[in-house]
């Protein structure tokens, strides 16, 4: 069965969205993201949706349903890359991912988790080590 | 008095259909000089109201139209399917209402998306919902 790839990054994982994700496939991310949070002990997800040219409410509702989850799990999610002419439509469709955190990049994103879970600045190798 | 200068119709059942009908409008739009933003505001409007289709009205066709009303153009896209119609009207436009999983904000959402918006449903007939975007 098909899957979205999920890459480890230090204390964090990321997810790269790409197009429409039917169904199957974001429960089978969901699935997975949950797995590999608790075999991990991930603290933070970063999804990037840089390559999405519109999100509509059911991608909306996608990603609220992956950061319910892994807030579940003790973890952050925390949405990248959004282009800014799908951040205006969203605002006007009047979806608003709640619960959710942005961020303009990935690196800006790996920031705001490192000071939302109180890592010093590019001391993911130290975590790694300790572990 | 508006007419149509070129148009084009996509079946539409599935959700890769969905995304089908998405990139035909945008074709459609860049065409007719629509800047991102309104590229954007088309397709996502388009994604809502043929999901709505798919989902509800057991899928029907979608017709795209660049028209021309004395001189401006626009960009049309009509959603019709034979499926159930929608028993409330005037609730189903209100953000926050659905019958299904929703968060409600597919219709009236999709209605601030573009510059006309007509809605039309019959009990055991189906829908009809009409977007048009000026440029
Ligand atoms: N083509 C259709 N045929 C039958 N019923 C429809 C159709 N489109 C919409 N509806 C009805 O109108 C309701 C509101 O639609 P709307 O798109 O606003 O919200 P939703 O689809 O429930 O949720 P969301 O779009 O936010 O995911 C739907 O729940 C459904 O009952
Ligand atoms: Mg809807």
């Amino acid at each position: 069965m098909e899957r979205i790839p999920i890459i480890k990054m230090g204390p964090f994982l990321l997810v790269t969205i790409q197009v429409d994700m039917h169904d199957r496939l974001v429960m089978a991310l969901q699935e997975d993201l949950t797995e590999m949070v608790s075999s991990n002990g991930a603290r933070g997800v970063l999804i990037n949706i840089s390559s999405l040219d519109m999100v509509d409410s059911y991608i909306g509702r996608m990603l609220g349903g992956i950061a319910s989850i892994t807030s579940l799990m003790d973890a952050y999610t925390v949405v990248v890359g959004m282009q800014p002419a799908v951040a205006i439509t969203m605002v006007e469709l009047g979806i608003s991912l709640q619960g959710v955190m942005t961020a303009l990049n990935v690196e800006k994103g790996m920031d705001l988790l490192r000071s939302k879970l109180k890592l010093a600045p590019e001391q993911d190798h130290e975590i790694d080590r300790e572990e | 008095m508006k007419l149509t200068v070129k148009s084009d119709s996509l079946v539409v059942k599935s959700p890769q259909e969905i995304i089908l009908a998405r990139q035909k409008v945008r074709e459609y739009a860049r065409s007719l000089g629509f800047n991102l933003v309104d590229q954007t505001k088309l397709i996502t409007a388009t994604s809502e109201l043929a999901r709505n289709m798919v989902e509800y009205g057991g899928g029907g066709i979608v017709v795209i139209e660049h028209i021309d009303d004395q001189g401006q153009k626009g960009l049309r896209v009509t959603f019709e399917d034979q499926g159930p119609g929608i028993a409330d009207l005037e609730m189903a436009m209100l953000d926050g209402f659905t019958t299904g999983n929703g968060l409600g904000h597919g219709l009236p959402g999709a209605k601030r998306l573009v510059n006309e918006f007509e809605i039309d449903s019959k009990i055991g007939l189906g829908t009809r919902v009409s977007i048009v975007r000026w440029a």
